[in-house]
């Protein structure tokens, strides 16, 4: 089974704002959804995001000074 | 402005306001008293905060959903915005405050302990003054270097009280006083070349002058959303420059941020580490306008309005009998706040008159600075201050000098 979307966990709501404008920048197309509970207890949202574009994703979160709490695959 | 304020009153007339109201009806207010807080504001920022409560709404990142989203963007584009203004680097090290209080009061409480020694100026606010002498009760030690009389910080004075142990060098901008402008740049220089943190205070400058925390080295920078900057009341923050470890700094309060949540402990990271609590994001939608007019506009260009202004008022009250203007004289070393008295006559007698008989309105007494006023010798009877901001002319300052002169005659000086 492939994965269709990622999703980005950062610290917190502010870092996944930040995250989503850098993203969008750079023509990565990107929604703010909340935390999957299977991924972490934390309430707070993250980034989805085309699998496709995974390693676009890390290099320009990298780039933006965006410390990421792992990039995890949505299975469907 | 005069169209504006009779705006206000003709509502208050429509709606069978009050006498407040309609006895001045004829008369042209004139405002002066933006060193307090700016009045009027651009139309944009009641606009913002409108439109924020009627379409936006919600808690900012502590759902998930759109309108959540939509909330956490005003609040992140408040930071991008604010960071560029004073070219702070990362976003993410803009911490907001209810003003400029309390962010001095984080600085400084999270920043001082028992032993370590800090270095203020003769000019200080009282929210640099009263956070430091609380603190020296508890083991901080204090050294407040002297100001010229015309309230100008000496940076030699500064670099005279730095000894082994002095943590931070904590600076107003400009005094709120007399506006008198402090060498940043030179005392930035000490700072860094004793690896010491400078704290500047920018409640009267942010907006009003150029701020550059990287050009000036600026460790932290507090300032407040409702002065030069447009915004409302409610507003304001602290700004962490890249050299802060902010593992060193105490937060004030602790609590709920949306982050982290399975842990009973606080965020480690900024600015959720300083950000406990629901935010005030109307004000914020409405910062974030004020923000965007003052970049719009310039600071350079508001800054030249002002200068102009200023001289005018310093030139104009120098030329009236028994009236005694205190600071530097000269609008290129102040910000657009002018003190002075008249001679004969109190300060509280002058403010009652100028807003009773002439619809002038600024601020007298001590301005919750008293050091300052100690500096210039006008403790403790204080002095009359005229402060102008964006939406001030030529005719605000023709007509506050009249009165002036108008009065001083009847005091009989
Ligand atoms: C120099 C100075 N510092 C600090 C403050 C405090 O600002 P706020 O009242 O917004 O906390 C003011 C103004 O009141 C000020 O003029």
């Amino acid at each position: 089974m492939r994965p269709d979307n990622s999703v980005v966990l950062v610290h917190s709501t502010s870092h996944a704002i930040k995250a989503e404008k850098l993203m969008r920048r750079a023509g990565i197309d990107c929604k703010l959804i909340p935390v999957p509970r299977k991924l972490s207890s934390d309430c707070g949202i993250c980034i989805r995001f085309a699998a496709r574009d995974k390693s676009r994703a890390a290099l320009v979160l990298a780039k933006g000074g965006i410390e990421t709490e792992g990039i995890h695959d949505l299975a469907r | 402005m005069y169209i504006f304020v009779a705006g206000v009153i003709l509502r208050a007339i429509v709606r069978g306001g009050e006498s407040a109201g309609s006895r001045h009806m004829n008369t042209h207010l004139v405002y002066l008293d933006n060193a307090a807080t700016s009045w009027p504001k651009p139309p944009d920022v009641a606009e913002a905060m409108t439109r924020f409560l009627a379409e936006v709404g919600a808690n900012p990142g502590r759902a998930g959903h759109r309108l959540a989203n939509e909330s956490a963007r005003i609040v992140y584009d408040t930071r991008e915005a604010v960071a560029a203004l004073f070219n702070a680097g990362d976003p993410l090290r803009v911490v907001f405050t209810r003003n400029a209080t309390e962010a001095i009061n984080l600085a400084l409480k999270g920043l001082l302990d028992k032993g370590d020694h800090a270095v203020t100026t003769g000019v200080e606010h009282n929210s640099v003054m009263r956070p430091l002498r609380a603190l020296q009760e508890r083991g901080v030690e204090l050294s407040v270097a002297s100001c010229s009389p015309h309230g100008f910080v000496d940076p030699d004075a500064v670099a005279k009280a730095v000894k082994p142990g002095t943590r931070l060098i904590a600076v107003t901008h400009a005094s709120n006083v007399v506006g008198s402008i402090a060498p940043v740049r030179e005392i930035g220089t000490i700072a860094r070349g004793k690896g010491l943190c400078l704290l500047i205070d920018a409640a009267q400058t942010a907006g009003a002058l150029d701020i550059d925390m990287q050009r000036d080295n600026i460790d932290l920078l507090a300032f407040t959303g409702h002065k030069s900057l447009y915004g409302p009341m409610g507003t304001g923050g602290l700004v962490f420059g890249p050299r802060i470890d902010i593992s060193r700094i105490e937060p004030l309060t602790r609590g709920g941020t949306g982050s982290r949540s399975e842990q009973e402990t606080q965020p480690a990271f900024a600015p959720d580490k300083y950000e406990s609590g629901t935010p005030n994001v109307v004000g914020l939608a409405g910062l974030l306008a004020g923000v965007r007019w003052v970049r719009a506009r310039g600071v350079e260009h508001i800054r030249r309005n002002e200068m102009v202004l200023t001289q005018q008022c310093i030139d104009g009250l120098r030329a009236i009998d028994g009236v005694t203007v205190y600071g530097g004289l000269d609008a290129a070393r102040q910000t657009a706040t002018v003190s002075f008295c008249v001679a004969g006559v109190s300060v509280s007698e002058l403010g009652l008159a100028l807003d009773e008989d002439f619809g002038i309105l600024c601020r007298v007494g001590l301005h919750c600075a008293p050091v300052a006023h100690r500096t210039m010798g006008t403790f403790p009877g204080g002095t009359v201050r005229f402060s102008m901001g964006a939406f001030n002319t030529k005719r605000d300052i023709d007509a506050a000098l009249s009165a002036v002169a108008r009065l001083a005659v009847g005091a009989g000086a």
